[in-house]
């Protein structure tokens, strides 16, 4: 099914007859297909244009963006490792309920893996090159050697492929997708995922034609700072990330623990010598074992919650740049074309049609990147006040702990004093 | 400092003394719990010793070497001279009641000097737990704290420590009556004189060879090995706490800082951000103060760290009374083996055989029997040194029985005070901690406040 936006936005700007946008290749080529799609049995919505439904259903996601009624739910769970004589890998279940009439059938259950959801978020960037698809957790863990396939790193991963899904999920234009639709439904995706190829290289060429050499004069003000932004923001979060990983794991925080797991049982020993003493001091070590507890808690929730949002959002930052990217590469088409039309023709002031539907492409561009930006914005500010509020949260309530276990132990030691 | 009203109904009390004030407000509440302690049974050994040196209030201030130089130019001429920039005095003020009035003294003492103090009430006071001088040298310190010993902070903590070693002699019933200690508080010139007077050196240096020799006592009072064996367990577990703790002070001190990280990050985070700005800003400052409360927090630590310190020495002192009590008793069973040496061979001589082989029995084979007026006149010194032996074993099971007395009553009071004083000071470390717990939430809090505002 053609993409909503590439049929009324991409399609009716750019027309049939220039370079053909990447958009409206997909856009043909999906219409071709549709009658050998292998859509296991639950074809959704293939034969449906662009029609007045989906328009409507568009418009109706506009206004419920940030109201309670969404008609699209998609989540991932059940984890499941796979074991085959050539490679092991996860699994994991995607399960969707959808209202829209893109799907035929209410709820679909398909199990994918990690290729998958890379596989979509390609499709994705190439079929909508004007809009900020949201990052993938990376292959592989930055540093260190950690286990593929440990409970704690499927679990971070599964955590960071659900983020991944809902955030287009709730994107007013990803979410209606071809290929998200495909990725949801289809039992078998690689038969899916075959018939794409030979396209590919016809959208990569393409790429390549609209990349050709020209310098982009000057980024609009607006983008350049988005640009400059982008940068800081990267370095910052990067920052951040690594005061947390020290603050957690690496160096100090660990250490800190090992540390105070060896204090408190000193207080034991010592108190195998003493009387009167023994049980202040057996007090104070069970004081201190608390406090160690509550500080791997600490560390624990700060780990599982506080890095993966950093990490998605400095993968985000990047998806951004490369957006960025893509929209240079048009203006800088329309640019060069508004050159050589100049240089061609300087006595007739019309200026052709296709220079004019580049100019529509690339404002086109700029503006669903603008909202995208300010779709992210709203995100991210939302984002980071849940997690540093969360934050401080675990901070108060280590701290708590700490304060209640060795509050309970001043009347144990007081008592005994009054006693004597 | 508080000076404390004079309260004439405690002037006429024969109690031994009444320590007051000072800054280290912990122990001073101690001590002077201690000295409430002592009354009961102050006024009969006050009339036993006869010397009523009654202190009323004990002022130590510390001051450096560069503004005694002017004061004392004959003592600093003594010093080394490469110590002499190094070195460091302590004006130890004495307010003291002298029948009707109140006398203040303020002398000059060098650490040395508490020393030499420390030393003489070890070698006269046998039986007493001695209480311990602060470290000379830093140890047992949190890498971020100065090793040095000129640091004010570590001056300033030994001043406290030295303090407290005066006021926990003036509390102790027996050693508060001391003439020497009386006079390290009231005469500053010519008290290195009279202490060598006394001549206690020479007592602690045949102490200390007989000590060096290796000496097996054959039957050991099973409460002084105990003793023994428990002191060298405390003071193997405070040193190993103290240590553990200093690390734990280390990496806790790197956590509070590598927040301060955030702080910076926030802030410059800050400028790029429209509606965030302001929050993260605000939120940045309070991760810069949770950074630096750790500093004040780990200062109080040390305090804990201190009085700990304490306790380690104090093991040490206990175990110098173990020894002690040892050498008693070691010279005790070598009198009561010579005595019955000489009652063996007074016993052979009288009925003329030889039990043992000896070398006098090969020698009277040799060159024939002793007359009898020669073996009279041995036995005659033999039974001399009999007697003597027996009165001198007499006198030694006196003393030394004595010595275990009065030792196991000092023992007694010690632990009583140990027990006290570390119950506190545990307390004061669960309040140090809960202050710390305190002061967490309160910046979180205020950080959450900002972000829940962004």
């Amino acid at each position: 099914m053609p993409h909503p936006l590439a049929g009324s936005s991409s399609e009716e700007a750019v027309g049939g007859d220039s370079t053909p946008s990447p958009d409206l290749l997909m856009a043909r080529s999906f219409g071709d297909k549709d009658l050998i799609l292998p859509n296991g049995g639950t074809p959704a919505g293939t034969s449906s244009p662009a029609s007045s439904s989906s328009l409507l259903n568009r418009l109706q996601l506009d206004d419920d963006i940030d109201g309670e009624t969404r008609d699209l739910f998609v989540t991932v769970d059940d984890p499941k490792k796979h074991v085959c004589t050539m490679e092991t890998y996860i699994t994991y279940r995607i399960t969707t309920k959808s209202t829209r009439v893109e799907f035929d059938l209410p709820e679909y259950s398909v199990r994918r893996r990690y290729q998958d959801f890379d596989w979509l978020r390609s499709r994705l960037e190439e079929s909508q090159p004007t809009h900020l698809i949201p990052p993938l957790p990376e292959k592989f863990v930055v540093k260190g050697v950690v286990d593929r396939f440990s409970e704690e790193f499927v679990e971070t991963r599964r955590k960071a492929l659900d983020k991944f899904l809902k955030r287009i999920t709730d994107h007013p234009v990803l979410s209606f997708n071809e290929h998200f639709n495909v990725f949801l439904t289809a039992k078998d995706l690689n038969a899916y995922k075959k018939q794409g190829i030979a396209l590919l290289a016809r959208v990569g060429e393409s790429v390549k034609h609209v990349t050709g050499g020209y310098k982009l004069r000057s980024r609009p003000l607006e983008f350049a700072a988005i640009g400059d932004y982008l940068d800081t923001f990267a370095l910052k979060l990067g920052t951040i990330d690594r005061i947390a990983q020290r603050i957690i794991k690496e160096e100090i925080g660990a250490e800190y623990l090992v540390e105070l797991r060896e204090y408190g049982p000193v207080y034991s020993t010592w108190s195998a010598l003493e009387g009167e003493l023994a049980e202040p001091l057996e007090g104070v070590s069970a004081c201190i074992g608390n406090c160690s507890t509550a500080l791997e808690e600490l560390t624990d929730d700060i780990t599982e919650e506080l890095l993966p949002v950093l990490r998605e959002y400095i993968l985000y930052s990047d998806s951004m740049k490369g957006v960025l990217k893509k929209r240079d590469q048009v203006q800088a088409e329309y640019e060069a074309k508004l050159e050589a039309v100049a240089l061609r023709k300087e006595e007739r002031p019309k200026v052709p049609a296709d220079v004019e539907k580049c100019q529509d492409r690339m404002e086109c561009f700029n503006a669903d990147l603008k909202a995208d930006m300010e779709r992210w914005q709203s995100n991210k500010r939302h984002d980071f006040r849940q997690l540093l509020v969360g934050l401080a949260d675990k901070n108060i309530q280590y701290y708590e702990k700490c304060l209640m276990a060795w509050e309970s132990i001043i009347p144990l030691l007081q008592e005994k004093q009054e006693a004597k | 400092m508080e000076q404390a009203p004079p309260d004439p109904e405690k002037l006429l009390q024969p109690a031994p003394l009444e320590p007051l004030g000072g800054p280290g407000a912990v122990l001073v509440a101690a001590v002077g719990e201690e000295a409430e302690g002592t009354r009961e049974d102050g006024s009969g050994v006050d009339t036993m010793t006869g010397n009523n040196f009654w202190l009323k209030k004990i002022e130590i201030s510390v001051s450096e070497a560069e503004k005694r130089t002017g004061r004392n130019a004959v003592n600093m001429q003594e010093t080394d001279t490469a110590y002499l920039c190094r070195d460091t005095g302590f004006s130890v003020s004495v307010e003291h009641a002298d029948g009707q009035s109140v006398l203040t003294d303020s002398l000059w003492r060098r650490y040395s000097e508490f020393e030499l103090l420390r030393n003489y009430l070890l070698v006269y006071y046998p039986h007493v737990v001695v209480p311990p001088l602060p470290e000379k040298r830093a140890e047992f310190v949190w890498h971020k704290l100065s090793a040095d010993n000129m640091d004010p902070d570590f001056v300033e903590r030994r001043r406290i420590g030295l303090e407290n070693f005066l006021l926990r002699v003036a509390s102790h019933p027996v050693l508060c009556r001391d003439k020497i200690f009386y006079l390290f508080l009231t005469q500053e010139g010519n008290w290195k004189e009279t202490v060598n007077e006394t001549g206690f050196q020479l007592k602690a240096d045949s102490r200390l060879k007989a000590l060096n020799a290796t000496f097996r006592v054959k039957n050991p009072d099973k409460r002084f090995t105990e003793l023994r064996h428990y002191s060298d367990e405390l003071q193997s577990v405070i040193s190993h706490l103290l240590r553990v703790r200093a690390r734990v002070a280390d990496r806790l001190y790197g956590v509070y800082k590598v927040h301060g990280n955030y702080g910076r990050v926030f802030s410059e985070w800050s400028a790029i951000e429209k509606e965030m700005g302001d929050g993260l800003q605000s939120a940045g400052h309070h991760m810069d103060v949770y950074a630096s409360s750790i500093d004040d927090i780990l200062e109080d630590e040390e305090h804990y760290a201190d009085q700990l310190k304490e306790y380690l020495f104090y093991a040490e002192a206990l175990r110098a009374v173990c020894r002690k009590h040892e050498l008693m008793q070691y010279d005790l069973e070598t009198a009561a083996q010579d005595l019955a040496s000489k009652k063996q061979q007074c016993e052979e001589l009288a009925t003329g055989t030889v039990r043992t082989f000896s070398l006098k029995g090969m020698t009277t084979k040799l060159f024939g029997q002793e007359t009898p007026e020669q073996r009279e006149a041995r036995i005659k010194v033999l039974e001399e040194q009999i007697n003597e032996g027996e009165q001198q074993l007499k006198s030694k099971n006196l003393e030394g029985r004595e010595f275990v007395k009065n030792a196991w009553a000092d023992i007694e009071r010690f632990k009583e005070q140990k027990n006290r004083d570390l119950k506190e000071a545990l307390i004061s470390y669960a309040v140090m901690q809960i202050s710390m717990c305190k002061k967490g939430i309160q910046v979180w809090t205020n950080a959450k406040e900002c972000f829940s505002k962004m």
